[in-house]
């Protein structure tokens, strides 16, 4: 929205500079994005005529012009095109300054003098949006009448400043200068002042001329009308068209240029349609019928449906109420008569209809966020007036006024007592009375309180708390004290569950992983690139109905395509090592009329190796590293029985590389190396490893209470045990037997190398571990210890046919 | 006997002068004082001598004896002494050879951030509530004095999943949900980190973005409650010398309403390319909770107040470390979290 600061002052006296008044009211919560100033680098133009033209002797293309400034008769050369003897134009003097730091100096060309030179809309600054293409790149042509040696700054209203307002939605009333310089007057404590329109009306009542029906009153609560007959189309005066140009609009022609005049000055959007078209004069506001269509302005044809309010007349619509005006009864140059529109239109039904018409215009705009429906009458007199004032058209005696639902007058008590206890700060009742009658309330004195009357433009009001920010922002919010609250004491602490996922992120990164922020949405896709089989329960997606593309277009189900595509990203801009991790959530469909089900999710996936140098020799990322990082996790989140086993059947995976994890029944994860398939499409290296684990789960079994184990007395006896076994035994198994068998006495046990080639017959395996033995009450005998490994040995022997090794 | 005590004393004592190296020294030790070393040979012959001879003979070979011990020692002090010396010398390395590598890994700046703000907040006795991602349109919007149709609707582009569920695009619902559990208890106070959505993707706005909001409800508290609250958090994640601004603003659960403004990190206020050359930057929404929300939610609006605000975690954590573009907060590029 667009604010005039020259247009402010029509309606109240104030000397604030631009910048200090839009500090003021973006303090008062009506935000200034920006001021800019027009016509800023633009000096030295004046308003001059064409006296004569006369070829160039030397140049087909320029032309010697002869121009009166009033003043003076300058010989100004041009190429221009679009300039005839006679025409007024804006003259750039010598020194004269133009848009874009251009200076003018004195010239010869082609070997003829020139002083000077006639400006185009676009040297003026003034932007091409708002002019017509010649205009803005030929000559700007002014009025014929215009006065000659004038400041063409002051002429073009380019002596102004240019507020951005950026609105929050619930002030409409000020999408209109009247209702922004309202908040002035009321903030600087300025009367305020808005004349009642008025203008001399003349023939035949408008009663026998205009019949207007209301049949969807629930949509349309008020329309008022007016005739104008005998228009004279032309262009509207200079000064109109460069406020309205200042706001962002381009002039057309007098009659519509006054109805978005009075729009942009009175926040009523207005419309004018062709008297003479509109069948029996006879206006029917009704919902659309289904089916029904209307080829609107821009000469698109509009499938309209029973959800929407048109303007009809007895053949079928001529107007989307509110939204566009339809091209059959559009005003043009052969219109004699128009019929005003002023009328209050449902903001939701507007907003619907915009929304899904695809079409949000200025009027549209205004209705949605709720117009004065008490001020209908005196903005269609406002644009009567400026009629008569342009001599545009004779104003028929009389006016349409269908009043269905009257606006009620909103009450609300203020208890200045009340909004000290919101503010915490003391506002004198005086002073709040003060306050609102500057802004227009009436304000009643009732006792200890104030009884206050809502102006109806101000639809965002409607309780006490509405009416104690208007007092405290017009106040001033920095006039409230800082303090902290005093009441209840309350104990702040992260649940468990908060802690122990901040422990697993700082247990993440101390293991060397970076997190990372992945989208919640993804591409369906993904599950192709995993291998997934088409009756995957992972294809199973919460589905997004407005993505943004199809690549975001379901909740994930999975944290492993994520975190591919980040190492992937990675990898294709060269990093050839990556370790990343994201504690984030999954989605899956609830059951008929249960919510669906989100989950967190610990996930993490490695490629490359971890640094070396050449002390240190890179360890890969494989297989062992990333259940060693686990390994280390469970043990400083005390989880307890957490089993891997073997996983051949994932698709996803490595069959021969890849463990589920096992928490009791429960299966809360998977780790492994990724199928070279997945990698492959996922364009990443040779190898990849990963792991998805489910938080809950993992936090089921997790915070074993860390407990002191006193510290051993006796010393302990270590026996070294190599065996030679079939190498489809699994180290698991062995270890599981080799410490059950130990019994209390082993207090510990590691395998600490394992062989397979040439040593050992082909298809077995060597593997050596390092056994401790300890009591708690006695040091051991080496008897006891040689007893207790014969027991082991002969237990491996038995279960996995394992041959000692010498 | 005695001649040749004291000549091996004195044989001693020059030879062990002379050895050079402690291997030296141990095979002198051996050779005098050793089971079959001559001092032992000789001290065995005392068995011949005469009861008056033993004693005195006796007297010169223990002498003898602790003079070469003590020799001994000295010698064998001094030349590890030189030994060390040498190693020392020998076992010289390269200090400036680069140290043996450390894998590193971090947390992501969004949630370094979320935490710094979390535990100002635990300090101030909030707790940390959550919710789901996925929400009812009426806790997203309904019971936010948001009904169907509401123009403010608009301000926040929102996923769909059904006509009534939605990826909830702020964390506000949690306010009500929170609510609802602890009606009629007082104080609620808590803050809600998380995850919110709207259907927007350009330079300055991602689709998934992080919000902190935060909720605090009892008996009179006030709006100036609010403004000390946020002074005090702007100044504890932006340093000491941040000042907040309030301006009027509007949101359809608070009445007041407030944005707020904090004086601009990069050039204290004096005005900036950031701030647009206005000293000021936009940082936060607030209010006090809506009287309808409080309704809503079980609580006697006219007895109950509170406020609440609402934070994006992004802006902030651009700000504090001076990171222009949000993009690659979500780009996962290594090179920049690793960073951090
Ligand atoms: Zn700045």
């Amino acid at each position: 929205m667009y604010i005039s600061y020259n247009w402010l002052k029509d309606f109240v006296d104030f000397a604030l500079a631009p910048q200090e008044l839009a500090d003021r009211l973006t303090l008062a919560g009506i935000a200034v994005e920006s001021v800019t100033e027009l016509g800023k680098d633009i000096s030295g133009v004046v308003t001059g005529r064409i006296e004569k033209i006369d070829p160039h002797p030397n140049a087909d293309k320029l032309v010697i012009t002869r121009v009166n400034t009033g003043e003076e008769k300058l010989q100004i050369i041009t190429a221009a095109t679009n300039v005839k003897e006679g025409d007024v134009i804006p003259v750039a003097l010598e020194g004269a300054k133009l848009a874009g730091g251009f200076v003018i100096k004195r010239a010869k060309l082609r070997g003829v003098e020139s002083r000077g030179m006639m400006c185009s809309g676009q040297e003026l600054g003034i932007d091409a949006k708002t002019m017509s293409a010649e205009q803005a790149h030929g000559i700007m042509i002014l009025p014929p009448g215009t006065p000659l040696g004038r400041d063409a700054k002051e002429i073009l209203g380019l002596n102004d400043f240019i507020l951005e307002l950026d609105l929050t939605p619930n002030r409409g009333d000020c999408l209109s200068v009247v209702g922004v310089a309202r908040e002035v007057a009321a903030l600087l404590g300025r009367p305020f002042r808005l004349a009642e329109p008025s203008f001399p009306e003349t023939g035949e009542n408008i009663s026998g001329q205009v019949r207007v029906d209301i049949d969807a009153p629930d949509l349309c609560r008020r329309y008022v009308a007016r005739l104008i007959k005998n228009v004279r189309i032309g262009r509207s005066p200079l000064w109109m068209q460069s406020r309205l140009r200042a706001a962002g609009m381009r002039p057309i022609s007098n009659l519509v240029d006054v109805t978005n005049y009075v729009m942009l000055e009175m926040g009523q959007p207005l419309h004018a349609f062709d008297y003479d078209k509109l069948v029996d004069h006879h206006i029917i506001v009704r919902r659309a019928k289904d089916g029904e269509n209307m080829v609107s302005l821009d000469e698109v044809l509009r499938e309209l449906n029973q959800d929407m309010l048109v303007i009809a007349d007895p053949s079928g619509p001529v107007a989307v109420a509110g939204v566009m005006g339809g091209l059959s009864t559009e005003v043009t140059d052969n219109t004699t008569s128009i019929l005003l529109e002023s009328a209050y239109f449902n903001p939701v039904s507007i907003r619907r209809t915009s929304k899904s018409l695809g079409l949000r215009s200025e009027a549209s705009l205004r209705f949605e966020k709720g117009i004065d429906l008490g001020g209908c009458l005196q903005a269609i007199n406002r644009a009567a007036q400026l009629i008569y004032d342009m001599d545009a058209g004779d104003v028929v005696n009389g006016v349409v006024d269908n009043y269905i639902s009257p606006v009620s007058e909103k009450t609300i008590m203020f208890r200045p007592k009340r909004a000290t206890y919101v503010l915490g700060l003391d506002i004198p009742k005086e002073k709040a009375s003060d306050i609102l009658s500057r802004l227009q309330f009436k304000v009643q004195d009732a006792g200890a309180d104030l009884l206050v009357t809502v102006p109806t433009y101000r639809v965002d009001v409607s309780i006490e708390e509405d009416l104690i920010e208007e007092v405290a922002r017009i106040y001033g919010y920095h006039e409230v004290p800082a303090t902290l609250p005093s009441g209840s004491a309350s104990h702040g602490a992260k649940t468990r569950e908060q802690s122990f996922r901040t422990m697993i992120a700082d247990a993440m990164a101390g293991a060397g992983f970076n997190e990372v922020v992945t989208y919640s949405f993804t591409n369906p896709r993904v599950f192709d690139l995993m291998n997934l089989p088409a009756d995957s329960p992972f294809r199973n997606t919460v589905k997004i109905q407005n993505p943004l593309s199809e690549e975001h277009s379901v909740m994930r189900t999975m944290m492993l395509p994520g975190l591919l595509e980040v190492l992937a990203k990675n990898f294709n801009r060269r990093m050839q090592e990556g370790a990343v991790f994201e504690l984030g959530t999954i989605f899956t469909p609830g059951q008929e009329g249960h919510p669906h089900e989100e989950r967190h999710v610990l996930a993490a996936a490695a490629m490359g190796r971890a640094p070396g140098n050449w002390k240190m020799q890179p360890r890969e990322f494989d297989f062992y590293f990333l259940k060693g990082v686990l390994e280390s996790i469970f043990r400083e989140l005390g989880t307890e029985d957490v089993k891997f086993y073997p996983e051949k059947a994932n698709p996803s995976f490595h069959p021969g590389r890849t463990a589920t994890l096992d928490a009791g029944e429960r299966k809360i994860g998977i780790i492994g190396e990724l199928h070279p398939s997945v990698l492959e499409r996922y364009d990443l290296p040779e190898r990849v490893v990963a792991f998805e684990i489910d938080f809950e789960g993992l936090y089921a079994v997790s915070g074993k209470p860390k407990v002191y184990n006193p510290l051993p007395k006796f010393p302990g006896i270590e026996r070294d045990l190599a065996i030679v076994l079939k190498r489809e035994n699994q180290a698991g198994d062995i270890m599981e037997t080799i410490r059950k068998t130990g019994g209390k006495l082993l207090r510990s046990v590691s395998l600490f190398d394992i062989y397979h080639g040439e040593q050992v017959p082909a298809g077995y395996q060597s593997m050596a571990f390092a056994l401790k033995f300890q009591a708690a009450d006695r040091t051991l005998t080496d008897a006891e210890v040689s007893e207790v490994t014969a027991a082991i040995a002969a237990e491996l022997s038995s279960r996995f046919g394992a041959q000692l090794r010498g | 006997m005695e001649e040749k005590l004291r000549r091996i004393g004195a044989d001693a004592l020059r030879e062990l002068s002379n050895a050079g190296t402690l291997e030296d020294l141990n095979e002198l030790r051996v050779k005098y004082l050793g089971k079959k070393g001559e001092l032992t040979q000789v001290m065995r012959g005392m068995g011949a001598l005469s009861a008056e001879e033993r004693p005195l003979i006796g007297q010169i070979a223990n002498e003898v004896r602790s003079l070469i011990e003590k020799e001994l020692t000295t010698r064998t002090a001094a030349l590890k002494e030189v030994a060390r010396e040498q190693r020392l010398r020998e076992e010289g390395i390269d200090v400036t050879l680069p140290g043996s590598p450390l894998l590193r890994g971090g947390k992501h700046p969004l949630t370094i951030v979320t935490e710094e703000i979390q535990k100002f907040f635990l300090g101030l006795g909030y707790s940390i509530a959550e919710g789901p991602e996925i929400e009812t349109d009426y806790y997203n919007f309904e019971a936010l004095n948001l009904p169907k149709d509401h123009p403010a609707r608009d301000m926040q582009d929102t996923f769909f999943i059904s006509d009534d569920t939605l990826l909830r695009t702020h964390t506000s619902p949690v306010q009500v949900r929170t609510m609802e559990k602890t009606v009629p208890g007082l104080p609620v106070k808590v803050i809600v980190p998380g995850k919110v959505y709207r259907r927007d993707d350009d330079a300055t706005h991602s689709p998934m973005f992080n919000q902190v909001e935060g909720l605090a409800i009892d008996r009179r508290i006030t709006f100036s409650d609010l403004k000390g609250t946020l002074d005090l958090f702007m100044r504890d994640i932006f340093g000491p010398k941040t000042k907040t601004r309030f301006r009027p603003s509007y949101f359809p659960f608070t009445e007041p309403s407030a944005e707020v403004d904090i004086s601009c990190v990069m050039c204290g206020g004096k005005g900036c390319r950031v701030c647009s050359h206005t000293g000021w930057l936009e940082i936060l929404g607030s209010g006090m909770v809506h009287p309808r929300v409080l309704e809503v939610s079980g609580y006697n609006s006219e007895e109950v107040t509170g406020f609440a605000f609402g934070l994006g975690v992004e802006r902030i954590t651009m700000l504090k470390y001076g990171i222009d573009d949000l993009r690659i907060l979500f780009e996962n590029d290594l090179r920049f979290l690793q960073q951090f």
